[in-house]
């Protein structure tokens, strides 16, 4: 069996056997949910409705209800979009990048790493469609020949690329997502006694049945469909970012956005898994599996990202500034951002996504869960406003002062945006509930080699 | 003579590896073993040959990049040229660093969702299966290994429990079938 260093603090605290892993996990899922969970579901599906809502208005009246002008033509949609393509990172790259690297502790915090991304794609890939107006006409994105004659999509456009980095991402990711879950639903069939729920897990399984040979397969094909994902997940925001890159427009264009773009997608991503395990983790009761150690190394992938954003923002400075171009003064990393109307946003930025994640360089920081929670939640607004800096500043200031303006949200801009994230939470309530959110089965794999009880000398609990 | 199938049920995937590892050296066949996880270092002792899925996975993405670079000459190039952003569009090759970004996301698409797909379809799994594994405990926290007197006629099927008994077993079941 495959022995690990006994100084290397344990994934898997206290003693635990197989089945006491499948208890934790599938426990909550048997039982009848707590007061607490339909409270937050009741809170996100009104806030969900009201996004709905006004995302209906927003397709009848047209895109004149979001409060962007001639000059500033991309806002808050783009801003939500590339926020939530960011967001959609972490899960990918802790079950792929992770899963290549051997990193043991992804098996704690994959499931719903992955769950939060496919969530976030969705929401993400809704705000070019409604931004389309005539969403009905979405499908013309695809290459397929239509009534005008055979017309076909420009395979020159970055936004052309965006489709299909985005689509494929999303389904990969899914089908990634859900080959991993097809075991854990068997154990669950095989489990629950009530009628509905033996039906329900029974339908999800597949007919899963964990001979030699499935396993052989499944192993097979999380290894691959992880090399491929591992490049989809640089490859995703680093098409995105072309969309900014490939313009003309200056503070977008520039080279150093797609490494840029990926490592603040990483930053966000990770920070997202942060809000939403820690609860989790007190929620469900799941201390014994998602440990200080885990959060611990989740804030070291936040510093490395985190510390290559801000060199990035160094980098954007510098070089406006020595360009000596004036456009370049008003773009978002510039001396005109920090001064100008839109000094607030400049510095909501640099404090949000360098100033306070730098304290996580102190271990006892970044040690601590209530610390860790509350800089992810600042670190989701910081990177927000950095898409927001980016396009909206960068926008404008036009070429001719006569097109200089400023952007107001409407209430419209507003509900789509909060619309998004209580369908985001919303999805994943039922997620939390329905469905396994820890690996189990994979979990039990490293029990014996990573778990607190069976590592070096320390005895099981009962034994002593 | 009747088949029967024998179920030895372990606790541990290490006392089931050495338990096969006897039986195997024993001149026994092991049909299959059922887990709640993959059991590393069985596959070789109870003789599965390795699955071929990431050569398929590899022949949908050729077919993929195949299916891309067709698409994107004929619309770019042979059906409708478009001058857009002075992008050269004479030939091909002039026009193809433009189209990578989509080539490369075209062959991932093939080969992850045609590997996934013939995954589902070699397994048997699928929407609407039922769950044949022949004990629910082995996808909780038990291990249980198949054996058949159909694939063992030089043993008996009491020889086949006896030399079971002398494993690490919990318990041992067995059906006529």
């Amino acid at each position: 069996m495959h022995q690990e260093a006994a100084i290397r603090p344990p994934l898997i605290l206290g003693h635990r056997t197989y089945g006491d892993i499948t208890n934790d996990v599938v426990g909550p899922i048997e039982n009848k949910a707590p007061r607490a969970w339909y409270v937050l579901i009741t809170i996100a599906a009104i806030i969900a409705s009201y996004g709905i809502g006004c995302i209906l208005y927003l397709i009848s009246k047209g895109i004149g209800v979001w409060g962007m002008n001639k000059t500033i033509n991309w806002a808050w949609d783009i801003t939500n979009f590339v926020w939530w393509v960011g967001i959609g990172h972490a899960g990918t790259l802790i079950s792929a990048v992770l899963l290549l690297f051997r990193q043991k502790w992804r098996m704690a915090v994959n499931r719903s790493a992955e769950a939060m991304t496919i969530f976030a794609v969705m929401m993400a890939a809704m705000f070019p469609m409604i931004h389309m107006g005539r969403m009905w006409l979405a499908y013309f994105v695809f290459p397929l020949p239509n009534q005008f004659g055979s017309l076909w999509v420009n395979f020159n456009s970055p936004l052309l690329w965006d489709v299909f980095a985005i689509s494929t991402y999303f389904s990969v990711s899914l089908v990634y997502w859900y080959i991993g879950l097809i075991p854990d639903f068997a154990s669950i069939r095989d489990r629950v006694v009530k009628k509905w729920q033996k039906s329900l897990y029974s339908v999800l399984a597949f007919g899963w049945t964990g001979n030699a040979k499935a396993w052989q397969r499944f192993e097979e094909v999380s290894l691959v469909l992880a090399g491929l994902a591992t490049p989809l997940v640089f490859s995703v925001h680093s098409v995105v970012s072309m969309d900014f890159a490939t313009s003309l427009v200056p503070g977008w264009h520039s080279t150093i956005y797609p490494p840029y773009f990926v490592a603040g997608a990483i930053f966000s991503g990770f920070a997202m898994v942060q809000t939403l395990l820690l609860v989790m983790r007190k929620a469900m009761k799941l201390e014994a599996y998602v440990t200080r150690k885990h959060v611990e190394y989740m804030n070291i992938v936040i510093m490395v990202t985190g510390g290559i954003v801000a060199v990035a923002y160094a980098t954007e400075f510098f070089m406006g500034w020595y360009s000596g171009v004036e456009y370049e003064y008003y773009t978002y990393m510039s001396m005109g951002a920090a001064t100008g109307q839109y000094s607030w946003a400049f510095w909501a930025l640099i404090i949000c996504n360098i100033l306070i994640p730098g304290m996580l360089w102190f271990k006892a920081v970044r040690t601590s869960f209530f610390w860790a929670w509350a800089i992810s939640i600042v670190i989701n607004v910081g990177m927000w406003f950095e898409r927001f800096d980016i396009i909206v500043l960068c926008l404008h200031r036009d070429y001719m002062p006569s097109g200089w303006t400023m952007f107001y949200p409407t209430w419209v801009d507003v509900g789509t945006f909060l619309g998004t994230i209580g369908i985001f939470f919303t999805l994943y309530m039922l997620f939390a509930r329905y469905f396994p959110v820890l690996a189990f089965n994979e979990l039990k794999t490293i029990l014996k080699s990573s778990g607190e009880s069976y590592k070096g000398e320390v005895l099981p609990k009962s034994q002593h | 003579m009747s088949n029967k199938v024998i179920y030895a049920v372990y606790e541990d995937p290490e006392l089931l590896k050495d338990a096969a590892r006897k039986l195997v050296s024993a001149g026994v066949k092991v049909r299959d073993v059922f887990s709640p996880f993959p059991v590393h270092g069985l596959d070789p002792i109870i003789g599965l040959k390795r699955t071929r899925l990431a050569i398929v996975s590899f022949m949908f993405g050729c077919f993929g990049l195949s299916l891309a670079l067709l698409g994107t000459y004929y619309m770019m190039i042979y059906d409708w040229p478009m001058n857009i952003g002075g992008k050269p569009n004479g030939f091909y090759y002039q026009n193809i660093t433009a189209f990578v970004p989509v080539l490369f996301e075209f062959t991932v698409l093939n080969a992850a969702h045609g590997m996934a797909i013939t995954y589902l379809i070699r397994n048997k799994t699928l929407p609407g299966m039922k769950g044949r594994n022949p004990d629910p405990r082995s996808t909780d926290d038990k291990f249980v290994m198949e054996l058949r007197t159909a694939d063992n006629h030089a043993h008996s099927g009491d020889s086949l429990t006896g030399m079971l008994r002398d494993t690490a077993v919990l318990e041992i079941n067995e059906r006529q079938c």
